[in-house]
């Protein structure tokens, strides 16, 4: 571990693959070299939300659902911080699925890492919006009907500019696309598989070794592509940058802020007092 | 000099246009307004009108007299006639119909017509109204290019010329006032506080009545160097506001009383987060949908109330657009004095009465950031201390500085803990906060006699109606008086006891079903208010409303 960013003590099960995600995430920021107090990372509610706690940067833990506005605003507000979102399936596709939507068309430069389990962690064991149909948990007992939510396949949809999947299995792979990611200018989401050791029985990690396979010769920039590739679920999961393009985010529409970002802009007496005189 | 006008017809027929030309030729002249805007929820149709008294004294309120009607349909006529003095005017193009002798018809359709727009047609009767109070037209000329292109202006300016040789002057108008004046309405003056308490941040969704706040500061985003931005809904508009005051900005939100709903959970987070925000609710008539653009003064005790869980909120209701200005501004300073949400309690009558007031003064506006400025390494955003404010630092500037925010309940780090003895800790920090702003909340505004035989008691947007109603009231006999409240919660009471030990008779008037006010007085106070006077139709009280019903009691 590096010297730079510390990790605490968490509340995850043995086995989790919440760990993987926490020390990749330590380990992707000291490899970009930036320093911790200049990043800040936000969290809904739930297992993985509890993340910006086990790390050493400035943290906001939210609610549950509420992680993006949080993050997207703080970026706006400060657009020197490197602002990171890490939170559930259910965190950011369930309860946050309006600003999930909408932050995506609001393009700020925050990235997202969505811990994956296809299932409900903190309040044990229900159904997630991307629970796979017939997945028969306590409150599904004859299995899933309501289909599920395909998060990359939305974000295409949408015109998100930088879309990946990722295992918590493959931690090498997982630290070079979550540093692509933090480096992305815009909304940057990486929905990061994770096996669920206490709740899940089916998204196992026998299950996912049995179907990952990293992308290889494939063209990221080509959205076609990324649909196809986005779509692949089943016997066969593909891992890696699924699309990418480079582009403005929400803060270069603002030329002012081009100079400086807005919470270091000085108060201007005389514009205001124009303001007010303009009501004469 | 006292002149109440109104101009009615159905949205779409250039009602907005005239109001907006006169007030403005009127406000150059000097002269005091106070226009009421009364619109129902459609942008085309219905029966819309605004009211323009104006004065050459200080006005305070709308009035229920009518000196002229401008109907541009015939609903207009019909339902206001009622309340036109003896000697008034209707002026009305002549498809209007009547045999009421104080009506005064004109071609006017056909003049426009006639002038080759018919969009001018309100121009033709703004013309005649203005030789009604042989008023000139120095202005206008100005106004209407900025209004419009040449052409229509041309075409505005020989409809207006045409409605002047129809009519002959009738009212005697006084001196208007030489010092110069801002003509503004409550959510400007709101904007305007904001901007100049350098705000940076505004998140909303639009919602009736407090959409113009967020329309008035979006045009002003670059030039002020401020970020205005639409929410998805009002979750994401006070999260986003907490998300930019945690990283150190100002930081706003506005609404009406359903986003409001929307924005209580959010609210708590502000509460046990301990993050500064300002929350402007500008209130219209509920449950739910209610009446969209209409006036109720119905979400007193719930926004005082949100939210499960218990910590400080300040409240501040707002009197006028002065008090909407400088309240705004001093609303920030609260904020993040006590790192605690600040609401602002306005409603549809003082957000759309545009008034003519005094110039702000930027020089009273004072910024006090409350900002450690140099935290050392072993800095916590929760530190324990003896009033229960921690030291608040901001994010990416102090090497080896790490700060957390937590909904959950935490330690002094911002960590997620469940121990019964920070709980405790936590709880009664977040309390001590609150127990402290009491000593800072202003006592309400005193209206009338001092130490009054008859008390009114008041909060909010009826401080207008108020002053003018014990204005009258004393004008008979110097006995009565009223407290207003500004500061609502938590509620000031070193006036209030005394001057309920001293009255005779005690009247609460507010604009709701229940008595909201009056409730909380019981509650803090334990006096019981027997005479209430409460108007919940969506229709603003007014001042002689309020003078009839005392009297009636007495």
């Amino acid at each position: 571990m590096s010297n730079n960013y510390k990790t605490y003590e968490t509340a995850w099960c043995p086995g989790c693959g919440n760990f993987s995600i926490l020390n990749s995430l330590a380990e992707s920021l000291e490899e970009l070299n930036i320093p911790s107090y200049q990043v800040l990372v936000v969290g809904g509610i739930g297992q993985a939300a509890k993340l910006p706690q086990y790390i050493s940067t400035n943290g906001f833990e939210g609610l549950h659902g509420r992680a993006l506005p949080v993050a997207a605003a703080a970026k706006i507000a400060n657009h020197s911080l490197k602002v990171i979102v890490t939170t559930g399936d259910g965190d950011s596709y369930g309860e946050g699925g309006n600003h999930f939507m909408h932050n995506i068309r609001r393009n700020v430069d925050i990235t997202h890492f969505v811990h994956d389990n296809q299932i409900y962690g903190l309040t044990k064991g229900q159904s997630s919006p991307t629970s796979d149909l017939g997945h028969i948990t306590d409150f599904t007992p004859d299995g899933v009907i309501n289909k599920p939510l395909n998060p990359l396949v939305v974000a295409l949809s949408l015109g998100a500019g930088f879309v990946a999947r990722a295992y918590s299995g493959e931690k090498e792979q997982l630290i070079s696309i979550m540093k692509e990611a933090i480096n992305y200018n815009g909304y940057a989401l990486v929905d990061i598989l994770q096996p669920c050791v206490s709740f899940n029985k089916i998204n196992t990690y026998a299950w996912y070794k049995e179907r990952v396979y990293t992308l290889e010769d494939h063209d990221y920039t080509d959205k076609v592509k990324a649909f196809e590739k986005a779509n692949e679920w089943g016997n066969t999961i593909p891992l890696g940058i699924i699309y990418k393009k480079e582009g403005k985010s929400f803060t270069d529409n603002f030329e002012f802020l081009n100079e400086q970002p807005l919470i270091k802009q000085k108060f201007q007496s005389d514009i205001v007092e124009n303001l007010i005189k303009e009501f004469i | 000099m006292n002149y109440n006008i109104l101009i009615g017809g159905e949205a779409g027929q250039g009602m907005k246009t005239l109001t907006s030309v006169f007030s403005q030729m009127i406000h150059k002249r000097g002269y005091f307004l106070f226009t009421l805007a009364d619109y129902m929820s459609r942008v085309r149709g219905g029966h819309n009108f605004f009211q323009l008294r104006f004065s050459d004294d200080k006005l305070y309120s709308h009035s229920d007299n009518l000196d002229v009607i401008i109907a541009l349909n015939q609903d207009t006529l019909d339902l206001h006639i009622d309340r036109l003095n003896e000697n008034g005017v209707i002026l009305a193009d002549d498809n209007v119909k009547s045999d009421d002798n104080r009506l005064v018809t004109i071609k006017a359709r056909d003049i426009a017509k006639d002038v080759g727009n018919t969009r001018t047609m309100s121009t033709v009767l703004l013309g005649a109204l203005f030789k009604l109070f042989d008023l000139d037209d120095t202005n206008l000329k100005e106004i209407f290019s900025s209004k419009f292109n040449d052409e229509i202006t041309k075409q505005n300016l020989e409809s207006y010329k045409r409605g002047q040789d129809l009519v002959k002057p009738k009212f005697k108008i006084g001196k208007g006032n030489k010092t110069e004046k801002l003509l503004i309405n409550g959510n400007q003056a709101i904007a305007l506080g904001a901007i100049s308490a350098d705000m940076k941040f505004y998140s909303a969704y639009p919602m009736t009545p407090s959409t113009s706040i967020m329309s008035y500061l979006v045009t002003k985003m670059k030039m002020a160097k401020i970020i205005v931005e639409q929410a998805e809904d009002e979750i994401a508009a006070l999260n986003m506001a907490i998300g930019a005051a945690s990283v150190g900005v100002r930081a706003m939100t506005g609404t009406s009383g359903g986003g409001f709903s929307l924005m209580v959970e959010a609210l708590g987070l502000a509460g046990i987060a301990e993050i500064p925000v300002v929350i402007a609710v500008v209130q219209r008539p509920g449950p739910a949908t209610g009446l969209p653009t209409r006036t109720e003064q119905a979400d007193l005790k719930f926004v005082i109330n949100a939210s499960q869980g218990e910590f400080g909120r300040i409240v501040i209701s707002l009197n006028n657009p002065e008090d909407a200005y400088y309240q705004t501004a001093r609303a920030f300073n609260l904020a993040e004095k006590y790192q605690m949400p600040v609401i602002l309690l306005s409603d549809q009558y003082l957000a759309d009465a545009t008034q003519t007031v005094d110039i702000f003064d930027l020089s009273k506006v004072k910024i006090n950031r409350y900002i450690e400025e140099n935290p050392k390494e072993d800095y916590v955003r929760y530190k324990l201390t003896e009033n229960g404010i921690s030291p608040r630092a901001i994010p990416g500037y102090h090497p080896g500085v790490i700060i957390n925010h937590d909904s959950d309940e935490h330690d002094e780090n911002g960590y997620i803990t469940e121990s019964a003895v920070v709980r405790n800790n936590m709880v009664e920090k977040r309390a001590k906060k609150f127990t402290l702003v009491k000593n800072e909340m202003q006592e309400p505004k005193v209206i009338g006699n001092e130490n009054p035989e008859v008390l009114l008691i008041g909060w909010g947007s009826s401080y207008s109606q108020l002053t003018e109603a014990i204005g009258i009231l004393n004008a008979e006999e110097d006995i009565y008086g009223a407290l207003v409240f500004g500061d609502i919660w938590p509620l000031p009471t070193k006036k209030l006891s005394d001057g309920l030990a001293n009255a005779k008779k005690v009247f609460n008037i507010e604009q709701n079903y229940t008595g909201q006010l009056a409730g909380i007085i019981r509650e803090e106070i334990g006096y019981k208010i027997n005479n209430n006077i409460l108007r919940y139709d969506g229709r603003p009280i007014s001042a002689k409303e309020i003078v009839n019903r005392v009297l009636e009691v007495e």
